[in-house]
């Protein structure tokens, strides 16, 4: 890769999550030179950090792996990480975008052998793991990170362990030295693909995910499922490590609520289902799933996965939106409050471990971008003729799963060939 | 091979030079990999060691290579050199990341390295750079064919590119079902009112578009050729046909609605008040903005109920399975055009899950502001009576039967795809019958297809005349993250006919296809591979003389790229071709061949490795690893320092249905005591990026047995097995475990 140029006939790809590498990709394989970006370390975004896709239940590394084979096979296409777009200027086929790179303080001599990470001591909250595990000061983000190259917490900087690693890099590798840099690209083009983040569990007051340690997210319960993840590949509740065989999990939380996201987050409910076969994945007979929904939006043929998961004996629909999570301090159980309205039945159902299947909205915030967009009242970018030549890929324009966030990068791709063919068309 | 020039380098990094023997590697590769010399480098991927290369390389010094240092998947940026062949000698993942830092392990550890010297020598001695083949063709036209919502959108977005498109439609209009809407789902903010369909605009934009051509009251009725190359003929109704030649193609046939007659229950033919969404839609055009009148009497509609999943989500005869995505929309934005001319009127929805993801959830909620009723519930019978009809159905919140009448019923009727013939059908009834003729899936799904099965596309190849079906017959890509994977290369599908979706999925999907179209022409031109092996240059050729003309390369391939020429002989059809080398596979007299992947380049990399006297007791175990899963799992398995045994040399194939029998008895009769394949999950989930792959090897390797049999060798010395990518602690435990099976039936008898 990399051979690729910023010019007018460009393309910027501004976030290098499945939707991003997707458009880059596409659009780098018509021919077209592109600059992807990225504000962390590596690319992959959230899939990555994901177990299994719905309804295939097959794997997203497998996937991303194809991605990355054709990015390194790629000459057209230029990867830049920790790098995020803070200013865009000019006009369809003609834009200034201003790019700031943090220091990775490793350069491209890493050879990822490790020993810069086996050196340093300090250990930080890891993202990659939402927080639920510790990783070095020097660290490759997770086993596929791509650039496969190591990075420097910028917090040991100015600690022995800085000097530490350093010291351990035979390849003159780790440089301390290297300093934020703003640069100016010339592109035709802006293909806006920043994705979503999980909804702020904790602002769902009567769910306790801030006083319950037994009450997880959606996607923290994921990365349980990782053998390399912060419970080793096991579902265990937070609050004493017990196995999580009896898991409730709460729909909508977050979404299609006035007082939280007013828009259907999409993804919730087959992510709700796809977990539920984690449990019978793991405890076979004993692992119990109770999944509390207000619709199961399992549309077109996403039907039949659902149909599947209904057959399997140990897994409960209950139509109810749940009123509140209480504590059973003996047994660390989460017991949830409500009413079934199927009939209106009250309830009161203790569980192991509460899964909030957490509302997905846009990661950049409305007064975030660096430019005029049209952003309409659930924070995505509307496909609108006011915003130029900058076009929304994946969740950024709408609440989508991942088949349609590809679809809708595919799409983001052609139309700024469209422009950038415009342009070479003036040009040439 | 006179002119074969190898030069091997040798990486001193990352450990390489402490663990093993460097300098022993060297001479291995000079003496029996032939290498015209052995370089050694303290860090080969550093700028000196690639400068040191790119030396060579440019004084022809070298035309292959043999890099020995860590996986091919590392260090790609520094080690991309495309003009010589290149291979890989995995020493760091394969070999000291996977094999103790101990003095005991020291000699075994530099067997390893020492074999896969050998192997790389022997593999890049049989790989010629790949040259892009010269009978590829650049034609920069697109064929769309349908000219609904998804055809138009797919022929202005290529033609906004600046390719030529041709669009072909088989009725006498353009605009297709959304033609016939009053008003569609809204696509901008606030997503509270329906909007004008833009179909008109669509189509005016297409009638002005020089770039576009469009045939009305055209079929297809002639495709042949790949992509860069597809001749297709255009036939009008009224018998004229004419032959074009195009680059891509876009297959947007849409969709049939499903026929309600099959809902007899819901009173559907039995009273005109009884309509399906389309029927709405035609009262609402009728009215024009005015008060929506019934079919039977004129009548103002005062009272309106929307029965939704009719015939839909349904395991009953004759009914849908799956769910068609748009019709909750659907129904909540014809309930606002009865509460939108008159809020008095009774708007009631009936479901069981109201799904309107995304922005519906807005939709859903202005419509509940309207005053339309959201029942959750069973409709059991729609009949005469009362004001009109009455409803009778299963209210779930109150859980109780209830009865009302309306003036009217809608019928949320599901999506049909316009497939074309089902090419598998055959394979499927064949199936069937072996298992004693039970009516599986394809047969519920074929019962419920009112659609008469007619060619869209009518391709003469090999294959078959339409694309495969997938799911429920519908001709969507299987894989989540690539929704435009095909397996007709160069042709995509679209809309409708590919999964049940509203128009403003449509719209994006419709784009994406373009672009796809548009990709595939502008690969084809340049010779290289559609995805996943994007941009491969490598093409499969044959030697004629040997040829038995079996045919089994020709029905084997997963993409029906192959076709048989006047004499019988393969046509390969490059354009089409994958490049996952599964006729390679299939071929029993071992014909087929890349330049770069060959049954030689890996059987010369078999033979290649030392193989120790049965004195000696140290067995051999062959692992052939899936290069995009099992290989890479293996690698990270190294990243964690989890070790397997030091037996075992892996080899990484494109895809295990490139594997060929000859390997494996080839290995078994060379010594080894063990052979492992390592492929993605076959079965109706498969994973395989090549579909058919890993289930081919499977199969082929079930033949090995008799083999296996005749040599008098133990079953259990062959192993396929399914590894995922994330197998990243089983896939070494295999291998362990293939270790040990080979310590337990001892070793092969047939070292020399």
């Amino acid at each position: 890769m990399s051979d690729a140029v910023a010019t007018s006939q460009s393309i910027l790809v501004v976030g290098g999550g499945i939707s991003g590498i997707t458009a880059a990709l596409e659009a780098a394989e018509c021919g077209k030179q592109v600059v992807l970006v990225e504000k962390n370390p590596s690319i992959g975004g959230r899939v990555s950090q994901l177990y299994k896709y719905f309804p295939k239940l097959c794997y997203p590394s497998c996937g991303l792996e194809i991605n990355l084979r054709r990015i390194r096979a790629n000459r057209n296409l230029r990867l830049m990480t920790q790098t995020e777009l803070v200013g865009l200027s000019g006009t369809p086929g003609d834009y200034t975008a201003t790019l700031r790179i943090a220091p990775r303080y490793v350069n491209d001599n890493c050879t990822g052998c490790g020993a810069c990470a086996e050196a340093v001591q300090a250990e930080f909250d890891d993202e990659y793991n939402y927080g639920m595990k510790k990783r070095k000061g020097a660290y490759l983000p997770f086993n596929m990170a791509y650039p496969p190259r190591y990075v420097l917490d910028p917090r040991i900087l100015g600690t022995e362990d800085a000097e530490r690693a350093k010291a351990a890099c035979k390849y003159g590798a780790i440089d301390l030295d290297m300093q934020e840099r703003t640069v100016d690209l010339h592109v035709g083009a802006v293909i806006w693909a920043t994705g979503w983040r999980p909804y702020d569990a904790a602002r769902i007051q009567p769910y306790g995910y801030d006083r319950f340690a037994n009450v997880i997210t959606s996607v923290e319960f994921e990365r349980m499922m990782d053998p390399f993840g912060p419970t080793g590949g096991k579902l265990l509740r937070p609050s004493d490590g017990k196995p999580a065989k009896d898991v409730a999990f709460i729909q909508c939380a977050g979404s299609r609520d006035r007082n939280h996201l007013k828009h259907c987050s999409r993804i919730c409910c087959m992510a709700s289902l796809k977990q539920s076969t984690y449990l019978r994945e793991q405890f076979g007979d004993e692992g119990r799933a109770t999944i509390y929904y207000i619709d199961i939006r399992a549309i077109d043929r996403l039907e039949d996965f659902y149909a599947r998961v209904k057959a399997d004996e140990n897994v409960r629909f209950v139509k109810s939106k749940v009123a509140s999570i209480t504590e059973d301090k003996q047994t660390g159980n989460v017991i949830l409050n409500g009413v079934d309205t199927e009939g209106y039945h009250r309830y009161s159902n203790p569980h192991d471990l509460c899964v909030l299947a957490i509302g997905m909205e846009p990661s950049v915030d409305r007064s975030a971008f660096p430019v005029e967009v049209a952003v309409d009242q659930n924070g995505f970018i509307e496909a609108a003729p006011e915003n130029g030549a900058i076009f929304a890929a994946g969740c950024s324009s709408d609440a989508l799963d991942v088949n349609r966030s590809v679809q809708s990068a595919t799409a983001a791709a052609l139309r700024a060939i469209q422009v950038v063919n415009r342009v070479a068309g003036v040009e040439g | 091979m006179a002119d074969v020039k190898i030069g091997a380098y040798i990486c001193k990094g990352c450990g390489l030079g402490e663990r093993l023997d460097t300098q022993a590697l060297a001479t291995i590769a000079t003496r029996e990999g032939k290498a015209a010399f052995a370089k050694e480098h303290d860090v080969l991927c550093s700028q000196s060691g690639v400068d040191m290369i790119r030396k060579d390389i440019d004084a022809g010094e070298v035309d292959r290579i043999v890099l020995a240092a860590c996986s091919r998947r590392a260090k790609t940026d520094a080690f991309g050199f495309d003009t010589v062949a290149v291979s890989r000698c995995n020493l760091r993942e394969g070999v000291i990341w996977t094999q103790p830092d101990t003095e005991e392990a020291r000699e075994l550890t530099q067997e390893m390295a020492e074999d896969y010297v050998r192997m790389s020598c022997a593999e890049v001695k049989q790989m010629i750079p790949p040259h892009p083949n010269e009978l590829a063709e650049r034609n920069r036209h697109v064929l769309v064919v349908g000219g609904g919502i998804s055809g138009l959108t797919a022929a202005v977005e290529a033609s906004r590119a600046g390719y030529p498109v041709t669009l072909v439609e088989k009725s006498g209009a353009l605009g297709g079902w959304a033609a016939q809407l009053w008003r569609r789902v809204p696509t901008r903010a606030p997503y509270a009112d329906p909007q004008d369909t833009g179909v008109a605009e669509l189509v005016a934009e297409v009638e002005a578009d020089p770039g576009i051509t469009v045939y009305l009251n055209s079929t297809v009725t002639r495709t042949s050729g790949a992509p860069g190359r597809f001749a297709v003929d255009i036939t009008a109704e009224s018998g004229g046909t004419a032959t074009e030649n195009f680059g891509a193609i876009v297959q947007a046939t849409g969709f049939t609605p499903y026929d309600a007659n099959r809902l007899p229950e819901f009173g559907f033919g039995k009273s005109p008040d009884v309509v399906d969404q389309l029927g709405l839609e035609a009262l609402a055009r009728a009215a024009d903005g005015g008060a929506i009148k019934r079919p039977s009497d004129g009548k103002e509609v005062r009272s309106v109920l929307f029965i939704q999943c009719a015939g839909q989500r349904s395991t009953a005869k004759g009914h849908l399975p799956y769910c068609s995505g748009h019709c909750c929309n659907t129904s909540i934005k014809q309930a606002m055009y009865f509460k939108d001319s008159n809020p008095d009127i009774d708007t009631t929805v009936l479901y069981t899950d109201l799904r309107t993801p995304g922005k519906g959830e807005d939709l859903y909620r202005s419509g509940q502001r309207k005053g339309v009723i959201f029942t959750k519930g069973v409709a059991q019978e729609v009949k005469p009576g009362g004001r009109g009809l009455q409803v009778r159905f299963k209210d779930l919140i109150l859980d109780q039967e209830v009865e009302v009448d309306a003036d009217l019923v809608v019928l949320a009727t599901g999506m049909v795809p316009n497939s074309g013939v089902d090419i598998e059908a055959a394979l499927k009834k064949e199936a069937a019958g072996a298992e004693g003729g039970a009516d599986g899936e394809a047969a519920a799904d074929a019962d419920a297809a009112p659609v008469q099965e007619v060619s869209i596309l009518n391709l003469d190849y090999r294959q078959g005349p339409d694309l495969p079906k997938l799911m429920h017959g519908f001709q969507d890509s299987h894989f989540i993250c690539f929704p435009y994977e095909t397996r007709r290369t160069g042709i995509y599908t679209t809309g409708p006919v590919r999964r049940p979706m509203d128009i403003a999925q449509a719209l994006e999907d419709a784009t994406g296809a373009a672009l796809k179209a548009i990709q595939a022409l502008e690969n084809a031109a340049l010779g290289r591979a559609a995805h996943p092996r994007s941009g491969d240059l490598s093409y499969p050729s044959f030697h004629r003389d040997g040829c038995t003309q079996c045919k089994r390369c020709t029905v084997e391939c997963p993409f029906g790229a192959i076709d048989e020429d006047e004499q019988r002989y393969p046509m390969f059809n490059e354009a089409r071709c994958r490049r996952c080398g599964t006729c390679m596979g299939a071929c029993p007299v071992r014909v087929i061949y890349f330049d770069n992947y060959s049954i030689d380049t890996v059987g010369q990399q078999i033979k290649a490795v030392d193989m120790p006297e049965e004195s000696q007791e140290k067995p051999r175990i062959l692992v052939l690893a899936c290069e995009n899963d099992a290989y890479p799992a293996l690698d990270m398995a190294a990243m964690n320092r989890i070790g397997y045994s030091a037996y075992a040399r892996v080899i990484p194939v494109r895809c295990l249905g490139s594997v060929n029998s000859i390997w494996v008895t080839d290995a078994l009769n060379g010594g080894y005591d063990g052979v492992m394949l390592m492929g993605c999950q076959k079965g109706d989930n498969y994973q395989c990026h090549f579909v058919k792959g890993s289930e081919l090897a499977h199969y082929r390797m079930s033949k090995v047995y008799d083999t296996l049999e005749q040599l008098q060798l133990e079953k259990d010395r062959v192993e396929t097995h399914e590894v995922a990518i994330t197998d990243i602690q089983r896939a070494p435990q295999l291998i362990e475990a293939m270790a040990e099976t080979v310590k337990r039936v001892g070793l092969s008898p047939f070292k020399f």
